[in-house]
């Protein structure tokens, strides 16, 4: 990792990888989506409500997700001081938020016709809007900490502490009796309860929107690189 | 009840959220850019 740690290195890769990232991304995603509104099946027991899986379940692996990249930032950034690890936990804040947020919605939408309610207080979907308030608080100490001319350092440690709620989210389903569904899926087993015509939209969304998170990442990167950079310039001009 | 306009109602939020946050962060990556670069050619 240290070899990306000069800018200008991380640039030269970063630059094609995003437009890469991107397009297949959204190229995916526009698969997936026609997939699972057209051609996927009903369920038995939730009709036509189940094509909201296609979007939801993407949401909340993003969700958790982004805060994971941010752990694994926060901790090159106090372990081994890795100077792209501070703007890459900034750079993944915003489409996390972004999508725990579209997670807790598209639940919301999800929940009405098949549970008869909108919102309940239960483990899973609790845990879940404790995660988007974490990504805010992230992004508001960020914020604050770079307009002070800090490090970042009491924002890793903000984002260490807020991966406590990782599990927490994880294992909900199992801890307590909740309204939402178990797992479907385990990566660790190899296994799945879903359907063979209904699992490869889910997968291909979940890839095409992973792609598309990646590209923002770095898009959202390059920025804060090429604002510092002026940054830099207008103080040495100012000299 | 009819579950169609739950199902568009969270394609269209998850679709307009997420061409908002890549158009938002595309425009700020290429403003931030085109600024670092003229910055650059300066004497």
């Amino acid at each position: 990792m240290h070899v990306y740690a000069n800018p200008a290195r991380f640039l030269k890769i970063a630059r094609p990888l995003t437009a890469w990232l991107g397009w297949a991304g959204a190229a995916l995603i526009a698969l997936a989506l026609a997939a699972g509104l057209f051609f996927s099946p009903a369920d038995q027991l939730q009709g036509e409500s189940v094509r909201i899986l296609y979007v939801h379940v993407p949401a909340a692996w993003l969700g958790m997700a982004g805060w994971s990249a941010i752990l694994v930032a926060s901790l090159m950034q106090l372990v081994w001081r890795h100077p792209l690890a501070a703007i890459a936990g900034r750079a993944a804040a915003v489409p996390g938020a972004l999508f725990a947020a579209l997670c807790l919605a598209t639940g919301s939408l999800w929940g009405r016709p098949t549970w008869g309610t909108y919102w309940e207080w239960d483990g899973r979907m609790t845990s879940m809007l404790v995660l988007l308030f974490l990504y805010l608080g992230y992004i508001a100490l960020a914020g604050a900490e770079k307009e002070k001319g800090g490090e970042g350092r009491l924002t890793a440690i903000f984002g260490l502490i807020g991966a406590a709620n990782l599990p927490i989210i994880h294992y909900s389903v199992i801890w307590w009796n909740t309204l939402h569904q178990g797992q479907s899926i385990s990566f660790v087993r190899g296994t799945s309860t879903i359907a063979g015509p209904m699992l490869w939209p889910l997968l291909v969304s979940a890839l095409g929107f992973s792609l598309l998170f990646g590209a923002v990442v770095l898009m959202r990167m390059r920025a804060e690189l090429a604002r510092n950079k002026v940054e830099a310039r207008l103080k040495r001009m100012a000299q | 009840m009819n579950p169609w306009p739950f199902v568009i109602g969270a394609y269209a939020l998850t679709l307009i959220g997420t061409a908002g946050v890549t158009l938002w962060s595309w425009a700020a990556m290429r403003r931030a850019e085109a600024e670092a670069a003229r910055l650059g050619e300066r004497p």
